[in-house]
């Protein structure tokens, strides 16, 4: 049996009288590239938002490496090793590119506010590193010519990648992309696709995605969850998820008898 | 201790300045420059808040006051070193005061600092309001009549470099925390919270440790107010005092410690400087230019006068446009 890194317990997501999410189950094991789709409205973010802490859960629990998330605020699932990206992005878009990737070296700078003020070794060589660390990532995401430029300065498809080498900076053990490849064209894309498998090798992670993009998904993936109107409707391997025909139906409806 | 290298050099460079001023102003002109230099004070912190985190603070005056009415009980009723040693116990005094207030600042970022906006300035405006009326009702320390013989310094030259002493700790407090982790995590609490909390930053704690470090120095700001004023009451921290704080920031451009520093002096020198058009028209004029001209920085300068850039990158930007 390999390890289950995230395993989602019948979690519920109640918005009023809206079941956003109803008793979804899915187990994410460690090292696995899965994805999470489902047409427009499944309710594709609003799981990735209770996974990250964003929602409390109405009901059921999310456990990261065997370990429990409820009542943990999204800061702490961070520490823990999860992090993610946004669907609508949400860079730090008036800062520099480098500081975006060095904020999110925060929970690994262990010296004080003291250390700070007067400058100790300690204070000089921990920021030195840190810089070092976030000039490599944008190394190997060829963004380092561009370190000193404004976040939102750069290319919409410059800033979905952004996200995901700060999200890379928190050093994280898994990684949830909320839909990379939005907005983007074939080109872009199939870029994308090299860059997810890469960082997958390179960092040793566990990724989450969720897709619009079948292609993308179905080239990539291990493993796929389908979400129609909250409810998990098929698991398993792209084959099995192609040609399911409940996946058919809920893309594209079902066909009037006669 | 090479970290006090540059400050000690920053007032080096302050005193000979103070020196100038010593010969050069009259009285009237030198106290105003300390009232420049205290809000010079207070307009640097509520920057770290304001500018720096994206809070909205209205009540800065309120932990000024605190500072204030602290510093001027201990140094009226305590006397805990020998007379050589003034300076020292002014120093001390202040210190405590800025204490005073931080602890004040915890008390209320705590509860407060969980609301955004709008919620948090009509929060903190409360608490100003609170003490200003607290302190009205407190007979030991004047009540409406205010706290008058407030022990001071004996020469311009003395409290010019006295406020220089805080005035450059400040500065540099403040510009080391914000090259540091804390101050970018104080910036991504700023740009966007849901964000910075999924890369791992704790934003309550970020503004709650930016809040108190602000009404720090906001309470040294009112203890060197009460020194150089020697009589203080509940009707200097009004709101309109508060207001006149974001007013400082917000014309030197909300993130730009330089801005907060010059945006202090105009507004503290201007309405003076337009008193001689006040005796020559026969007609008082000064508050009708001095808001004129505010809306016209605005208009002309939206994000303010140096936007959230320091003087340096600005005056960089504007040499390159004109070689």
């Amino acid at each position: 049996m390999p390890d289950v890194i995230l395993e989602a317990r019948k979690i519920t997501m109640q918005f009023g009288g809206l079941k956003a999410v109803d008793s979804l189950e899915f187990k994410i094991e460690k090292g696995q590239l899965a994805g999470l789709i489902g047409p427009n409205g499944a309710g594709k973010t609003t799981v990735f938002n209770m996974l990250t802490g964003v929602y409390a859960p109405t009901s059921g629990e999310v456990l990261l490496c065997g370990k429990s998330l409820a009542g943990l605020k999204p800061f702490e699932i961070s520490h823990l090793g999860m992090t993610r990206t946004f669907q609508n992005i949400r860079l730090f878009k008036d800062l520099t590119v480098l500081d975006n990737v060095l904020i999110a070296g925060h929970q690994h700078m262990k010296y004080g506010i003291f250390d700070a003020l007067v400058q100790t070794k300690k204070f000089v060589t921990a920021e030195q590193g840190l810089m070092d660390k976030a000039m490599d990532l944008l190394k190997i995401f060829k963004m380092d010519d561009k370190a000193h430029k404004a976040a939102c300065s750069l290319p919409y498809g410059e800033q979905r990648k952004l996200e995901i080498v700060r999200a890379l900076a928190t050093d994280p053990k898994i990684i949830l992309l909320d839909e990379p490849a939005a907005g983007m064209n074939h080109s872009e894309t199939h870029h994308l696709m090299e860059t997810i498998a890469k960082i997958r090798q390179q960092f040793n992670l566990t990724v989450l995605l969720i897709e619009h993009d079948m292609k993308l998904v179905m080239g990539i993936c291990e493993n796929i969850v389908v979400l129609d109107h909250g409810v998990k409707i098929e698991e398993g391997h792209p084959g099995k998820v192609q040609t399911s025909q409940r996946v058919i139906e809920a893309y594209l409806g079902v066909e009037e008898p006669g | 201790m090479k970290f006090l290298k540059a400050p000690l050099l920053t007032l080096l460079i302050l005193s000979v300045v103070g020196l100038v001023f010593d010969f050069a102003l009259d009285a009237y002109f030198q106290l105003i420059l300390l009232y420049a230099l205290v809000n010079c004070l207070l307009s640097m912190s509520l920057n770290l808040v304001n500018g720096y985190t994206g809070q909205f603070s209205l009540g800065h005056a309120g932990f000024m006051a605190i500072g204030a009415y602290f510093a001027a009980y201990a140094n009226t009723k305590w006397d805990i070193l020998p007379p050589a040693l003034n300076a020292l116990e002014f120093f001390i005094y202040c210190t405590g005061a800025g204490l005073f207030a931080a602890v004040a600042g915890l008390l209320v970022g705590l509860p407060s600092l969980r609301l955004k906006g709008d919620y948090l300035a009509i929060v903190t405006l409360g608490f100003g309001e609170i003490i200003r009326v607290t302190l009205l009702n407190m007979d030991f320390l004047g009540g409406p009549r205010g706290y008058s013989n407030i022990p001071g310094f004996s020469s311009f030259l003395f409290s010019f470099i006295f406020a220089c002493v805080w005035l450059t700790i400040c500065f540099f407090t403040i510009w080391r925390v914000m090259h540091s982790t804390y101050g970018r995590g104080f910036l991504s609490v700023r740009e966007d919270e849901i964000a910075a909390e999924a890369m791992g930053i704790n934003t309550t704690r970020m503004k709650v440790r930016a809040f108190v470090l602000s009404s720090f120095f906001a309470g040294v700001a009112g203890a060197l107010f009460a020194h150089f004023t020697k009589f203080i009451s509940p009707s200097s921290f009004t709101f309109l005092q508060s207001v006149n704080v974001v007013i400082m920031v917000v014309l030197g451009g909300m993130g730009s410690m330089t801005g907060s520093i010059v945006a202090a002096f105009i507004i503290t020198i201007l309405p003076e400087a337009l008193r001689p058009l006040q005796d020559l028209t026969g007609v008082d004029l000064r508050m009708v230019i001095y808001s004129l001209s505010l809306i016209l920085v605005m208009i002309l300068r939206p994000k303010g006068l140096f936007g959230d850039q320091e003087i340096t990158a600005v005056w960089r930007k504007y040499a390159r446009r004109n070689s």
